[in-house]
């Protein structure tokens, strides 16, 4: 528990009569990718939108670098160090990819009020942003429009945003969504080197990248975790064959 | 000083009903259609335009208000089929600046066909009488006759969307666009017919206010800006918030005008209460706005995103 | 190479903005001169509203506010100075003027504080709310300039000769073209800057994609105010010129017509670029002219126009002849 970057305990989230997050606890470590699985509509992405502050929890804490995050909003916690991707990917269409890298270079560097200065002659922002664009293999696309790079490609682009946001830990929803196996594979690499830099919370559908990036997977089901453990605790643990197969379990 | 609070408390809410004439046609078109419409005032003046006009011209003020109902629904029928129907899938910022356009088209058509001087449309002779008020002041008849038929037509409209297979039909359209257009409902119709309603509400409420006041081009125009600040008080799309926010509005503005500079006067000599009175009297709904915005964002009865 | 063709018509327009009122002056016809002025005069409101129209996505119906209470405070500031009555006594003496620069500084500051007021409520809101809701302040303050009857209530407010401006003389209509080109070349040059800084990064990434926004740690609202408040006192500037130029101001500055004319022009022209404005103001001032001197309900062609160009050329005149709008 002392080594949690990020740690919620007892959230909750309902809509009406669904109760899309249930007294969720959870933790994320140093070092470590937490994958977190259940089958759809589990309340998965509604949890991430909670913890990234789009969402205001009914109930339960939000604890991030020791400090209690409740009362920011999704900007200040983004500014604390909480990045997040999105499932669908979210992106400035018109902008260049550069462009969409710098923004968070911007934010970072705190200094959005600077009216005078042209953005692009700016190293400052420029060089961060173009290396993290190389890092994730998107430099040759720099100057295109965000809107006419390929799906994958834009998956890559939420990455590198993400990561120019230097976090201190990284929410990523479904990082995989819609990447060829050849993509998804490559990406999988990239993560699995990433977790030095900070720990990730991976909510992700493909089995094969989880079993083999994580250190602690948990498992929700209708809004509650129903097992935290280690790759090999989940695969035998009954409760989540039974919600993942039904009777057959 | 009661008998003339009493009146004022009827202007206001004669001011207030004819406003959700105005204000449900709006609100319904962008519920169900997601359109904002600027022209909605033209439609209000093609109603007292078409009254007035037919009403001199055979002396009958009942068939000048058919023709108020016929000019503005036809109006907008054509419009909608012509016109409003491509705007549907474009952003609020082409549907204003068509909508404007449209203002500019029918303002200065109307101008050349009637040219600009203002017409009167006369009250039919069995409603020109006065009622006496409790307190004793004299309240025109026909000033009362407008409440009831606004009354009227606003239950009407209640029980249209609520009752009827076309309110069924609305309302969905108002949930799930796509969902109605899947149920085999035809929308385009819908839609225009929707519109065209909207646009009778409108006229109607023109034709009544044109009696009360001098029909003229630009008449709709500052009555559109109350209705708009009728629906962002009551909630866009919702009619239920259309009617509290009307009625909000109309009493807000008539006794803030009655009232304040009497306030005033209490401290003040009076030509001095009077300027300031008015003044902040004119400001007033729009103060009632900007706090209802303050506390919900999106209005009374609007949906909260 | 749109991007060049694009450079090219601005070329065009800049010259043509400059060189007719010189041929006018050649050819002594000052009534072409005050065009040009005007010209300029709306582009700059254009300019402005252009800001948050164009770049940050933001559709004000309420520019009139701005350019009204410009043109408020030349009017209110002379009248007082004409007539040697200050502005208030006590507890300390403010006198009127008639100096353009002091006018300007407080039209953009009046202007700055009006707008910070209405944006804080405004811009918590989004889409068709803001449009109403901009429509209905504007309109607040245009009813407050009808029913206050100290500065002229519906009459308005004549401002008997022309302010002025140290070294140059105003009432000379060359010279004073010269000087509401200047200020329009200014605030152009500004606006260009202002949309490569970082704060235009910001406020054009806001207009794409607010969610993005936040979730890199940038918060909407408050470029967005910024960018409101710089935009109104742009269109405020604006406006203390054209009371100039009419030596006249009166509510229908501030009227929901003039706010929806100042949106004409930078649709007219192309929205969120950088000469949009300037086209479309000069498009509009030529029609109004050339209609308008043949038919006596002009307005009605120019509906239909409008109406032509939303739904069939979108872009506006820069779109059309130089292409699409290119990325930043």
């Amino acid at each position: 528990m002392s080594d949690a970057i990020l740690s919620l305990s007892d959230v909750t989230k309902q809509f009406g009569s669904l109760l899309a997050s249930d007294s969720v606890t959870l933790d994320l470590r140093a070092g470590e990718i937490h994958a977190l699985i259940g089958p759809n509509g589990a309340g998965k992405s509604t949890l991430i939108k909670q913890i990234a502050g789009e969402i205001k929890s009914d109930r339960g804490d939000i604890h991030f670098n020791g400090q209690n995050i409740n009362a920011l909003d999704a900007v200040a916690r983004s500014r604390m160090g909480l990045a997040r991707t999105f499932q669908v990917s979210s992106l400035m269409p018109e902008f260049s990819v550069l462009q969409n890298v710098m923004l968070a270079r911007q934010s970072v560097s705190g200094k959005v009020f600077r009216f005078f200065k042209p953005v692009l002659g700016d190293k400052s922002l420029v060089d961060p942003a173009m290396a993290q664009l190389e890092r994730v293999g998107l430099a040759d696309r720099a100057q295109m429009r965000a809107a006419d790079i390929s799906h994958g490609e834009r998956r890559q682009l939420e990455m590198a945003v993400a990561l120019a946001l230097e976090p201190k830990a990284f929410l990523l929803d479904e990082p995989m969504a819609g990447m060829g196996p050849e993509g998804s594979k490559r990406l999988t690499g990239f993560l699995d080197g990433l977790r030095g830099q900070a720990p990730i919370l991976l909510v992700e559908h493909d089995m094969d990248a989880v079993f083999a990036l994580a250190d602690r997977i948990s498992v929700l089901v209708y809004g509650r975790i129903i097992a935290t453990g280690t790759v090999d605790e989940i695969r035998g643990n009954d409760d989540v064959k039974r919600a993942y197969l039904g009777e057959e379990a | 000083m009661f008998s003339l609070f009493l009146e004022q408390l009827l202007n206001g809410l004669q001011s207030g009903v004819m406003l959700f004439l105005m204000a449900s046609g709006l609100t319904l078109v962008f519920g169900v259609m997601g359109l904002i419409n600027l022209a909605h005032g033209s439609l209000y003046m093609i109603g007292a335009f078409a009254c007035a006009a037919v009403a001199a011209w055979t002396g009958s003020f009942w068939l000048g208000l058919v023709a108020s109902l016929m000019a503005a629904s036809i109006a907008g029928a054509l419009v909608e089929m012509l016109i409003i129907r491509r705007l549907y899938n474009r952003d609020h910022l082409d549907q204003v600046l068509a909508t404007f356009a449209l203002i500019l088209i029918f303002s200065e058509g109307t101008r050349w066909i009637f040219g600009s001087f203002p017409l009167f449309l006369s009250v039919p002779d069995f409603l020109t009488g006065t009622v006496i008020l409790p307190g004793g002041s004299q309240y025109p008849l026909f000033r009362l006759a407008i409440i009831v038929a606004g009354l009227a037509v606003a239950v009407g409209l209640f029980l249209l969307i609520g009752k009827t297979r076309l309110g069924i039909r609305i309302r969905a359209g108002e949930a799930d666009r796509g969902m109605i257009a899947a149920l085999g409902v035809d929308i385009d119709r819908l839609y225009t017919i929707v519109f065209a309603l909207g646009a009778a509400l409108a006229g109607l409420a023109g034709a009544f206010v044109g009696t009360t006041q001098s029909v003229q081009v630009g008449m709709g125009e500052p009555v559109l800006i109350l209705a708009f600040v009728v629906i962002v008080i009551g909630g866009i799309g919702s009619i239920k918030g259309a009617l509290v926010g009307s009625l909000l509005v109309g009493f807000t503005d008539t006794m803030g005008r009655f009232l304040l500079p009497h306030a005033f006067a209490t401290f003040l000599d009076p030509s001095s209460a009077t300027a300031i009175g008015s003044a902040l009297a004119s400001m007033l709904i729009y103060i009632v706005m900007a706090l209802v915005l303050f506390l919900r964002p999106s209005g009374l009865f609007g949906a909260t995103s | 190479m749109t991007m060049n063709r694009e450079f090219l018509i601005n070329s065009i327009l800049a010259i043509a903005l400059i060189t007719v009122p010189l041929i006018a002056l050649g050819m002594d016809e000052p009534f072409i001169i005050t065009l040009a002025t005007k010209v300029a005069i709306f582009a700059m409101a254009g300019v402005g509203l252009n800001l948050v129209l164009g770049y940050g996505g933001l559709v004000s119906f309420g520019h009139a506010a701005f350019f009204g209470i410009g043109g408020y405070a030349a009017g209110i500031l002379a009248s007082h100075a004409l007539n040697y009555e200050p502005i208030m006594e006590s507890p300390f003496l403010i006198e009127g003027t008639t100096q353009m620069i002091v006018i300007w500084i407080v039209a953009l500051v009046v202007s700055a504080l009006v707008a910070l007021v209405i944006g804080a409520i405004t811009l918590r809101t989004s889409g068709v709310y803001f449009i109403m809701i901009t429509l209905a302040f504007a309109q607040m303050i245009y009813y407050f300039a009808i029913s206050w009857p100290a500065y002229g209530g519906e009459d308005g407010l004549s401002i008997y000769v022309r302010n002025g401006f140290p070294g140059i003389n105003t009432l000379d209509p060359i010279s004073f073209f010269a000087l509401c080109a200047v200020m329009l070349a200014i605030a152009m040059v500004f606006s260009a800057v202002l949309i490569r800084s970082r704060f235009g990064l910001a406020l054009q990434g806001a207009r794409q994609n607010a969610q993005r926004m936040t979730a890199v740690g940038i918060a909407p609202f408050r470029i967005r105010l910024v960018a409101f408040v710089i935009s109104a006192m742009i269109t405020a500037l604006a406006g203390a010129l054209y009371a100039d130029l009419n030596r006249f101001v009166s509510p229908t500055m501030l009227s929901w017509h003039m706010s929806g004319e100042i949106m004409v022009f930078v649709i007219l022209g192309g929205v969120g670029r950088l000469f949009g404005p300037l086209a479309g103001a000069a498009l509009y001032i030529i029609l109004e002219h050339l209609l308008g001197g043949v038919w006596e309900f002009w307005q009605l062609p120019l509906g239909v126009l409008l109406l032509l160009v939303v739904l069939f050329a979108r872009g506006g005149l820069v779109g059309v002849l130089a292409g699409e709008r290119k990325h930043v």
